[in-house]
């Protein structure tokens, strides 16, 4: 017997006090939690997440159009970056004005070669506000998902208000799970040593977010 | 289970061990209430925390209930969306597959993100007798690595060494990995941080095979959760050309929007944040991003002789967050070592005799490694009842009775008079002659009891159908004596 067979059966027997015309699943769960933690205006929502952002140490700065280029510019410049690796479809205007050397992730690019980036800037899917989170879906403004994990320097826009939600549900509600995500809250961290938390352990150390508009 | 713990003295005696350690409970007490504090504040924030609650228990219970169902439902999108699902009966099936799937890359190293699914089977020792060397990229997990040490708690594995150590175990032990630790290394955490970022991203960056666990895996889409701090994660699951995730049966989840419900309790339960820093998610390939290959190897290995059992199936809804490690007040001062498994503390005292049968010494003992309190039950994001399983599980180890093992029907004969009960026995006196575990176990009694059910669970429902339990008093009459008699003579 295959091991597929062996282990299909085994939970067959093991559910024999289940009746076959149990409640199905949607009326089994029911769902009485909240869409949404409080009432806020659109303004609101945006100032939550900045705020829950700068709670776990993100950078948050923001800005419109027109101060774009220039925000970006002097973010790179004191990071002290040379290199920034830049996704293919990112909006060239916000990097009009950066004098780091563009980078773009070829599919011959190795991780070591990333490695030597000092920053990367992206877009985002979404934001959540509640939460302070990220979430990236590799769209071409994002890029792969190793273009915000190998450096240590992680730009990232988030068009306000469009692409900011109050809660995780909303949040789902929007995201295609085909496409692969990476959801962000502040910097890498850990807190392994005597629970002290220490910023970047292998992502990202420093993570500013843009609030766009 | 792994051979990892194998020659574990029972509870009581690896428990008295550990009281007996000082630097071992500092660290452990200063650590359970610092999270434990923090975790009030976080779930406090939403005020339908019961309402999450029970939704995600009823999620996990249905899906336990059709089990079968969802795991071909899930079998069938990844293998839709570019993977290749195995099945492993038990240990030697799931580490026979991954040792086999690795050697077909014809590789010798791999990554891993910490998972507790290839700690129980104990993949890492399999892969390295077939000359395989598995790297552990968890912070504490290479803490535990390097010291030739095992780990201590589901979430924060290192916890029973303090910095000190760390750099002692950095400086003596990295260089034999890999690349050394930095000279002159001190042990402030910022410096030991860098230096396992250091010795750890040499290795990401040129790892061709990746091994994970999965926080949750979606039936109706095909996609795998992980949830994650530090990155080490994201660099393991992106980086390497093959991808190898070892799952536990009980992960699977019906839908998509389950995922609303358990990406709100399972952070704010386990490191007390609105979210974790770190969330992957990703459905079997994608083109040009991530590893060209996925293989989900699907474990068994006891679970289905937990699901056998009506009582102590719930145990499966565990999402292994940790908080009722840090609400238990014999957990505080045995340690995790002391359970004699991957899985310490109240969930692991009902899940570990589980998954591997009450036969041995320690798993019967484990049962009693517990004051019956009912903290970790307040504290579960999934509602697990951890006392009525305790309860139904002694009487299982005393009693004996049906079970079921590896997929047979069994008659477990009492323990009486064997070396199994007289484990049992001395587990549940070291619980009641340790005052400090004691004392701290009737306070959160106390200061619980309106939580408290009235009528006794499992084997004692008959018992306690026709009467009350006696309500717990405001004040544990130690306490009482100890504010009323100015604490003379009490032996502190
Ligand atoms: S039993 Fe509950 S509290 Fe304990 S680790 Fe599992 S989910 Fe968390």
């Amino acid at each position: 017997m295959s091991s597929r067979d062996r282990v299909l059966g085994r939970v067959g027997r093991a559910l024999a006090d289940v009746t076959p015309d149990e409640r199905p699943y949607e009326e089994a769960v029911g769902r009485d939690y909240l869409r949404e933690h409080g009432h806020r205006t659109t303004e609101q929502t945006v100032e939550l997440l900045a705020e829950n952002l700068a709670d776990y140490r993100a950078i948050v700065h923001r800005s419109d159009a027109e101060e774009m280029p220039y925000l970006v510019m002097r973010l790179l410049a004191a990071h002290g970056s040379r290199e920034v690796l830049v996704p293919p479809g990112l909006p060239p205007e916000w990097m009009s004005a950066a004098d780091p050397v563009r980078i773009h992730d070829r599919a011959v690019s190795t991780p070591q070669r990333l490695d030597q980036v000092d920053s990367v800037v992206t877009g985002c899917a979404v934001a959540i506000a509640e939460t302070g989170t990220i979430v990236l879906d590799g769209s071409p403004d994002q890029g792969r998902r190793r273009i915000s994990l190998i450096p240590d320097h992680h730009i990232c826009v988030v068009r306000v208000p469009d692409q900011v939600v109050s809660s995780v549900p909303q949040a789902l509600e929007r995201l295609d799970p085909a496409r692969p995500l990476t959801w962000i809250s502040g910097p890498s961290a850990t807190s392994d040593i005597e629970l002290d938390r220490v910023e970047g352990v292998h992502g990202p150390r420093k993570l500013e977010v843009i609030l766009l508009g | 289970m792994s051979g990892t713990f194998v020659g574990m003295p029972a509870f009581p005696k690896a428990a008295r061990d550990a009281v007996r350690n000082p630097t071992l409970r500092g660290n452990l007490r200063h650590a359970t209430h610092t999270i434990r504090a923090k975790r009030a504040r976080a779930v406090a924030e939403l005020d339908d925390w019961s309402a999450l609650r029970e939704a995600g228990r009823r999620i996990k219970d249905h899906t336990l209930r059709h089990l079968d169902r969802y795991l071909l439902q899930l079998e069938e999108s990844v293998t839709a969306a570019g993977g290749t699902v195995h099945w492993a009966a038990d240990a030697d099936d799931a580490n026979r597959i991954v040792t086999q799937l690795v050697k077909e890359t014809g590789e010798s190293e791999v990554v891993k993100v910490k998972s507790m699914a290839t700690q129980e089977i104990g993949l890492n020792e399999a892969l390295l007798e077939a000359g395989i060397r598995a790297y552990e990229t968890d912070l504490a997990e290479l803490i535990v690595q390097l010291g030739k040490d095992r780990p201590s708690h589901i979430l924060v594995p290192a916890i029973h060494r303090n910095r000190g150590e760390i750099r002692d175990i950095f400086r003596a032990e990295m260089g034999e990995w890999g690349r050394p630790a930095p000279e002159g290394l001190t042990d402030t955490p910022a410096e030991l941080a860098e230096a396992a970022r250091l010795h750890l991203r040499e290795k990401f960056l040129r790892a061709k095979v990746g091994i994970s666990g999965a926080n949750f895996m979606v039936a109706e889409t095909g996609t795998l959760v992980v949830v994650e701090s530090e990155g080490n994660g994201r660099m393991c699951l992106t980086l390497p050309e093959t991808l190898i995730s070892v799952v536990g049966i009980e992960k699977v989840v019906p839908a998509w929007r389950d995922l609303e419900v358990f990406l709100q309790t399972l952070p704010r339960s386990s490191t007390a944040e609105r979210m974790n820093p770190y969330t992957s998610t990703w459905t079997g390939t994608t083109d040009d991003d991530g590893p060209r290959t996925f293989h989900l190897v699907l474990l068994d290995n006891g679970r289905t002789d937990t699901l056998a059992d009506q009582v102590g199936r719930q145990a499966l809804r565990c999402i292994r967050c940790s908080a009722c490690l840090n609400v238990c007040p014999v957990y505080e001062r045995a340690g995790g070592h002391a359970y004699g498994s991957v899985y310490p503390g109240p969930i692991g005292a009902i899940l570990s005799p589980q998954l591997r049968g009450t036969a041995g010494e320690i798993d019967a003992s484990l049962p009693y490694a517990s004051s019956l309190c009912g903290a970790c039950y307040e504290v579960c994001p999934v509602a697990i009842d951890i006392p009525e399983v305790l309860v139904h599980l002694r009487e299982r180890v005393v009693e004996g009775g049906p079970a079921v093992r590896q997929g047979n029907k069994v008659m477990l004969k009492p323990a009486k008079g064997h070396a199994a009960e007289r484990a049992a026995m001395r587990a549940a006196r070291w619980a009641f002659t340790h005052p400090g575990a004691l004392r701290t176990g009737q306070r959160l009694a106390s200061r619980t009891r309106r939580l408290h059910p009235r009528t006794l669970p499992g084997p004692g429902k008959a018992w306690s159908g026709t009467r009350d339990l006696p309500p717990l008093p405001a004040e544990p009459f130690r306490d009482w004596w100890q504010r009323t008699r100015g604490g003379k003579g009490d032996a502190k």
